[in-house]
């Protein structure tokens, strides 16, 4: 891919108590790109990438088997701080999830976690990552109203903004558009578009279109099986597997 | 006469009979309150809260047994808050799901439904015999703590088990730890609930009788705790002191007690209007929890 890899997968299995949900999953995700994990529902896309921040740490029977390596290093080895690692790898989820507090404190509180509580720094950061996240025009004379004040697509933008304030390099996106109407849609797919340049981008999505509108290479995930991966023009154009030949032109998903 | 015609009937009775027993219970409960008030009119003065019990019904009054029921109630809030949810925060959000917090579990929930005089007469063992603290305000206090402390945790878990899962994800997806979760994001969207829970426990605790009886306090005290904060002439001129934390105490549901079974008709009327003030600061509490149960209902 001539890029440089942020996510080498090798060999991962993965289960939920008894339940296999990854099968000998083998990935390159290159530094600085979208890459898209796509498939039908209950496909393993999202284990798959709650396993980039060990978010499945949270779910008492999850178990893996296999390694992730993160810019070289061991993700699952037990020098690892979690915390530390999260903080460099952000995430934004499915559903708009802000905290019950306003606007600025949503985003600050990532900072204040890591000792930052300098006053005029903080109002810095928040500036800029409103503005990055394309929310800063919106918010800036309410910026102490509550985030719920917010609409659905506001506050994806804003979940966004608190990803990008604690200064991570890799961002995963967990289908952040399927609570989202068509506009709102693509504004963060503008968004992830121009986050491109700075960070590293990897998108869960059911959505084909989506897909093929905002990344540059695609893993088609069917059944836990990773069935096919590549450059998103590609996949698209002469797909290499009749599956996923299938799911791209609607046959099933 | 058809199903349908049946069917409505059913319901025009059903409703009928739902309005009577709402209506029931507010009868009886006004016809209490009625009946006290008239009963406990002409004692309610003011000198009433300022006096010390006394063998004269018309002297008497409730200083010591109010002040004894704060003292009683900062003491239980001291201890059966900061245990309480610390206790529901672990049970919730850090013990692991297994048998053992199962069988915990099971064990608070039933500790809640435990009559109150087994905790008197585990206080009088535990507080006044083994630890020496004799018919303290602290032994009561403690006392109470016990009777409290599982719907305390109760209710500490249910309000942060309202709390949506997703808040938790954010903060931990932004390098959070667990308590860093917890305290700042958790708790304070859980507060409001757990505030609710803790106040309807105490004001629940401020009628108890039972355990206090059995713990053996008094029902005639003519003085009050020492005060823990007291001015002199003397330097450092304020002087602080928990002295009062092992004084002897009476509360007003005993005085109120005591009056009642009193021969003197006098009495009677005290512990009406004894029993006007307690309702008055149950009523009071009850009114903070509702209303702070409604300021903090949000939506996610």
């Amino acid at each position: 891919m001539g890029l440089k890899t942020a996510f080498q997968v090798d060999n991962l299995n993965s289960f939920y108590g008894t339940k296999q949900v990854l099968k000998n999953i083998c990935l390159t995700i290159p530094q600085k790109s979208v890459t898209s994990l796509m498939g039908p529902s209950g496909c393993g896309k999202s284990t798959l990438i709650r396993c980039f921040n060990r978010m499945n740490d949270l779910v008492k029977s999850f178990r893996i088997e296999g390694k992730i390596f993160y810019s070289g290093t061991d993700l699952y080895s037990k020098e690892i701080d979690v915390t530390e690692l999260r903080r460099e790898i952000g995430m934004v989820f499915q559903k708009p999830n802000p905290f019950p507090k306003s606007i600025y404190e949503n985003i600050a509180y990532g900072l204040r976690i890591h000792g930052v509580n300098d006053r005029d720094y903080l109002d810095g950061i928040v500036e800029e990552s409103l503005k990055r996240a394309a929310l800063w025009e919106e918010v800036k004379d309410r910026l102490q109203e509550s985030a719920f004040s917010l609409s659905g697509g506001q506050q994806q933008r804003l979940c966004i903004a608190r990803a990008l304030a604690v200064k991570p390099h890799v961002i995963l996106f967990d289908e952040p558009c399927s609570a989202l109407d068509p506009i709102a849609t693509a504004k963060i797919e503008e968004l992830i578009a121009e986050l491109k340049e700075n960070y590293t981008i990897v998108i869960v999505t059911h959505n084909t279109a989506q897909a093929a509108r905002v990344s540059d290479y695609t893993a088609f995930l069917y059944l836990g099986d990773l069935i096919e991966v590549g450059s998103t023009e590609k996949m698209f154009t002469v797909p290499q597997d009749k599956r996923t030949e299938q799911y791209l032109t609607g046959k099933f998903g | 006469m058809n199903r349908v015609q049946w069917n409505k009937r059913i319901d025009k009775l059903f409703n009928v009979f739902g309005i009577g027993a709402t209506a029931f219970g507010l009868l009886i409960l006004l016809a209490l309150i009625l009946d006290v008030l008239i009963d406990g009119f002409p004692r309610l003065r003011w000198d009433f809260l300022t006096s010390f019990p006394s063998r004269k019904p018309e002297q008497a009054g409730i200083l010591s047994a109010w002040v004894g029921t704060v003292w009683i109630m900062l003491t239980t809030a001291l201890f059966a808050i900061p245990l309480g949810i610390g206790a529901g925060i672990y049970l919730e959000e850090y013990a692991p799901k297994n048998r053992v917090t199962d069988f915990i579990e099971i064990n608070i929930a039933n500790l809640a439904g435990v009559p109150s005089v087994i905790y008197g007469i585990l206080g009088l063992g535990l507080f006044v015999r083994a630890m020496h603290l004799d018919r303290s305000v602290l032994a009561g206090g403690l006392t109470l703590v016990l009777l409290i402390l599982p719907v305390v945790i109760l209710s500490t878990r249910e309000a942060l088990r309202a709390v949506p899962f997703s808040i938790r994800e954010a903060a931990y997806a932004l390098g959070a730890t667990k308590w860093q979760a917890v305290r700042y994001q958790v708790l304070p969207a859980a507060v409001g609930n757990i505030m609710t829970g803790i106040i309807l426990a105490m004001s629940r605790a401020i009628g108890e009788t039972a355990p206090l009886i059995t713990l053996g306090a008094l029902t005639y005290i003519p003085f009050l705790p020492q005060h823990p904060v007291s001015f002199s002439a003397q330097v450092p001129f304020l002087h602080f002191s928990l002295k009062g934390f092992l004084d002897p105490f009476t509360v007003l549901p005993i005085q109120i007690f005591n009056w009642v079974s009193r021969p003197q008709k006098g009495f009677l009327t005290d512990a009406a209007a004894g029993i006007v003030v307690l309702l008055a600061i149950t009523l009071f509490m009850n009114g903070i929890a509702i209303y702070l149960r409604h300021k903090n209902q949000k939506r996610w």
